[in-house]
């Protein structure tokens, strides 16, 4: 009567599409909870999956019940000590009981519902619709930079692509094909000579005449000749730029504390995971400022302090020296980010105006510059502002407060063109 | 003679093997057809933990439409899992002809074995004869009629878009509980029908509600007269229903959906009404089929004690006091039941024959199947429930009255509680005591076709904090007005707008 089938082997994941659903459904609390979860890890630790919590009361599909209040009865098992007609006194907040769905003691825990996603979710949800600026049309136009491979040898060719290993022993071989016949009957003939002693008879003569002959037509086979010759041939292959190196420039100077360097690093971390995404291999080169400006490791960046005065431009006429030094722009993206607490030297924000505006923007995929601060804009910010009217397709600036803002900023500077950027 | 008995065994070990699952079946099977075990034909599906997950998620239908609801069941179910917090059930059964019973890779030989004796035979002998899955489900049909509603919800994705396929579910889901009449006997539903005559009812739906909704006016002297006839004529407790059919803007798709959810709650009725039954049955079986196969030596006594230690975990009734209480254990309450009728029957005692005359005494196993087929869980208890299991069970019964101070204990286990503790238990599993009784009033049809429910409240049990909530939903298929007025006695206690006007008093 029964049949026992093994289902075993069906496929998997029969959930997953309820299961998109949900994630999708709840799209908004999912990346809240992300982003939160953004600012409180720590740099080496973004690549992992995430518990996501969403409130209960926002997940609970809603039904008709009772409330609490009225006349309930209830029959519960296990009595030790109760009577008929015991009084016993209500739980605190108990309220008016709860009739059959055992609201008041199982409230332990449940008022989030808690779940976990990968860590490609996590990473999918955290840079969702976001788009590094330029980011298509440079894939698109990423052409223009060729590599040169090898496509096998051919007969013609310019002189600079001769292969001269082929070409030679193409020659040899050639030489031994026309030689090899006339060499061997002159050695017949130089034996034959030999075996004959010193005659000079007739046969003597004409053996000699022919001898003279092999010799002349073996000196005319020519070393090298058109023929022989083979080229390289190289083929030139579209090498989309897949590298990116980003510069991290931040004000050390004694006006910036820890918390402004820990924002200042939040959103550095942000942007590199971004990029590492997005290019092949991602380079990171930090250089830090004060009055003068140098290349430092990460730690040192983020951990070290230094006093001394602001001088903007410093840092970036050290960008620019690093560029020009290591990263040829055919083979690298370039990136820029900024952040400081807004102070600099007086003069000096004019210079750093027209370096970025002249010298650095052409080059550059992207820049953009955070200030953190809950003071007043100064006058390096202004100066920025211009440029932010000038370049707008290639330098952003945003304004930095707390933890929390962040996520939404970075978003907001990165937001895929279609919606347009702010 | 120890070698002889050994040489019944039939198997050694807590390795299960596909021959060996089938031995232990027809063993089962012969023993259950001794106890009169009418049932459908089995289909046995072993499975793996993941895909358990899976057919836990999809609430017991094998063959599911897709909606994010079933997701986050399942992300409930996979974290409560993977967090070792809860254990998978080792079984679940599909009331279906042929009824479908998963078995999980994992399990042990005796977990097997204890599966089979309960689901393939327990449960689906219940699942066929029980009048409410008699009268209110159709086993032949399901799978076919869970595929059609699969088919056309997608379908009808495709066309109109999975958001508002899935807002009219969400709607459908939030009204679920009252989409069965509760006193009516329904026709069975028949997928092939379905499909045939869909088209057929959506267009003869239109056309009767044209004719309801008329807008023209038929002729002065019907505006004039007062008397014109309440529409619903009779209140209706089946929302669902009246939706389905009365809703005047709803297109024929979304007509056709509100209907699927219909049948699937329909379907869903009688397992909300025969828990402490069903489990009980199917718990006394597997009980009583092991221990008959024991007797008989095809099992060792390993075995059987693997298979009472989980038999026993699974029949626990922690105390009201106790840190793992969540209420009545429904396998705890049925298979003490269930053991007691049969005892009632085999060894009355003195009791028994005051409080049970036609029962002590009587063949144990034809009463036991009276009761199992003619019962919901509220009258198997008000008919079935002795001193006996009271007593085992400590059971009291306290009032809880937000008038009174404390609460009191009305009844406990002696010879003037027995029959309130009765009668307040199975109360207790009435569904209209665990869901407000709640019912289309009016139809505002010459008028601004708002929709009036009326609320009775059972012992002034006010509606919960879900009801705006829910009536939105019920706003978003109606699509005009809706009113809700709870009833205490001839009072209205509470009263709801949908959507709410401002600078409105909706006090009466």
């Amino acid at each position: 009567m029964s049949y026992i089938i093994d289902r075993r082997l069906n496929s998997k994941d029969k959930s997953a599409v309820n299961r998109q659903r949900f994630l999708k459904r709840y799209k908004k609390h999912i990346k809240r909870a992300v982003s939160d979860a953004v600012s409180k890890r720590s740099i080496t630790d973004m690549e992992r999956g995430e518990n996501i919590g969403i409130p209960q009361k926002d997940i609970d599909e809603p039904s008709f019940g009772h409330g609490q209040g009225g006349n309930r009865s209830r029959v519960l098992p296990g009595n030790k000590e109760f009577n008929t007609g015991d009084k016993i006194k209500r739980p605190e907040g108990g309220g008016g009981g709860s009739g059959g769905g055992d609201a008041s003691d199982s409230g332990e825990g449940m008022d989030e519902f808690v779940f976990q996603i990968t860590q490609e979710e996590f990473l999918e949800f955290m840079f969702e619709d976001l788009e590094l600026p330029n980011l298509v049309k440079r894939q698109l136009t990423a052409t223009e930079t060729y590599k040169i491979v090898k496509a096998g040898i051919s007969e013609e060719g310019t002189p600079n692509q001769l292969n001269v290993v082929r070409s030679m022993r193409s020659a040899y071989a050639r030489r031994i094909a026309m030689g090899a016949k006339k060499k061997r009957r002159r050695n017949e003939i130089l034996a034959e000579l030999e075996a004959r002693g010193d005659h000079s008879d007739d046969l003597d003569k004409s053996l000699r005449e022919e001898l003279a002959l092999l010799e002349r037509k073996l000196a005319n086979i020519p070393f090298i000749d058109d023929f022989d010759l083979k080229f390289n041939v190289n083929k030139k292959e579209p090498q989309p730029c897949s590298k990116a190196v980003m510069f991290c420039l931040m004000d050390v100077s004694g006006s910036m504390d820890q918390r402004t360097k820990d924002i200042a690093k939040r959103f550095f971390i942000l942007l590199y995971m971004f990029l590492q995404r997005n290019y092949e291999k991602t380079e990171v080169v930090f250089i830090r400022h004060h009055s003068t400006a140098k290349e430092v490791d990460e730690e040192e960046f983020f951990y070290s302090r230094e006093t001394g005065g602001t001088v903007v431009s410093s840092a970036l006429r050290l960008m620019n020296e690093i560029i020009e030094e290591r990263y040829p722009l055919s083979e690298w993206n370039l990136y820029g980010a900024q952040a400081s607490d807004g102070d600099n030297w007086t003069n000096d924000s004019p210079v750093c105006h027209k370096m970025l505006s002249t010298q650095l923007l052409p080059l550059l995929q992207y820049y953009c510059y955070i200030e953190i601060t809950d003071r007043g804009h100064q006058e390096l910010w202004q100066y920025y502002e211009k440029l932010a009217e000038e370049h707008s397709d290639a330098f952003a600036m945003r304004s930095i407060e707390d933890y929390a803002d962040i996520y939404p900023i970075f978003r907001e500077l990165f937001q895929s063109d279609k919606s347009g950027r702010a | 003679m120890n070698d002889d008995l050994n040489s019944k065994l039939l198997s050694e070990g807590s390795d299960w093997t596909f021959e060996l699952i089938e031995k232990y079946d027809r063993e089962i099977a012969r023993i259950a057809k001794k106890y009169k075990l009418d049932t459908y034909p089995n289909q046995i599906e072993i499975i793996r933990s993941d895909q358990m997950m899976d057919a836990y998620a999809s609430v017991g239908m094998p063959i599911g439409y897709h909606h994010w609801s079933f997701g986050k069941q399942f992300l409930n179910v996979e974290r409560g899992y993977s967090r070792g917090q809860m254990g998978l059930a080792y079984e679940i059964v599909i009331n279906s002809n042929p009824c479908i019973a998963y078995l999980m890779e994992e399990n042990s030989m005796t977990m097997q074995a204890l599966v089979i004796a309960h689901a393939c035979y327990g449960h689906n002998s219940f699942f066929k004869n029980n009048y409410l899955f008699k009268s209110w489900t159709d086993a032949d049909s399901i799978i076919d009629y869970l595929v059609f509603a699969r088919n056309f919800i997608s379908e009808c994705e495709e066309r109109h878009g999975t958001g508002e396929v899935e807002a009219i579910l969400d709607s459908c889901h939030a009204l679920m509980h009252y989409g069965t009449d509760r006193y009516k006997r329904p026709y069975p539903i028949s997928a092939e029908e379905e499909r045939v005559r869909q088209h057929e009812r959506a267009e003869y739906i239109q056309r009767q509600l044209n004719d309801l909704w008329r807008t023209i006016p038929r002729s002065a002297a019907a505006n004039t007269d007062h008397d014109i006839s309440r529409f619903p004529a009779e209140p209706q407790e089946n929302l669902l229903y009246f939706i389905e059919k009365n809703a005047p803007l709803l297109e024929p798709w979304q007509r056709e959906i509100v209907r699927i959810v219909r049948k699937i709650a329909q379907y869903f009725y009688p397992q909300r009404q025969t828990q402490v039954m069903n489990e009980g049955w199917a718990t006394f079986w597997h009980y009583t089929i092991l221990n008959d196969m024991f007797d008989e030596g095809l099992v060792s006594e390993g075995f059987m004690m693997e298979f009472l230690h989980s038999h026993s975990s699974v029949v626990a009734q922690p105390g009201f006091d106790s840190p793992y209480f969540t209420g009545m254990n429904p396998y705890a309450l049925g298979f003490a039941m269930m053991r007691d009728i049969r005892r009632m029957c085999e060894n009355p005692t003195e009791e028994d024959k005051r409080w049970f005359p036609e029962i002590a005494g009587s063949d144990w196993l034809s009463t036991l199947h009276f009761a199992m087929e003619n019962f919901k869980d509220e009258s198997f208890i008000q008919q079935y429930l002795s001193p006996q299991v009271i007593r085992d069970f400590h059971l009291f019964c306290i009032i809880d009255d937000d008038t009174s101070e404390t609460i009191d204990v009305n009844a406990i286990h002696d010879d003037n509680g027995y029959r309130r503790v009765r009668e307040a238990l199975a109360a207790q599993y009435n569904l209209s005591s665990g869901e407000p009784n709640i019912q289309v009033h009016e139809v505002d049809v010459r008028g601004d076709r708002s929709l009036t429910l009326h609320h009775q409240q059972n012992s002034r049990k006010p509606l919960n904090d879900d009801t705006e909530e829910v009536l939105k939903h019920l706003y978003r298929l109606w699509k005009f007005d809706i009113y809700l007025f709870s009833y205490d006695g001839e009072e209205v206690d509470q009263s709801f707008r949908v959507p709410r006007k401002k600078g409105l008093s909706l006090a009466s």
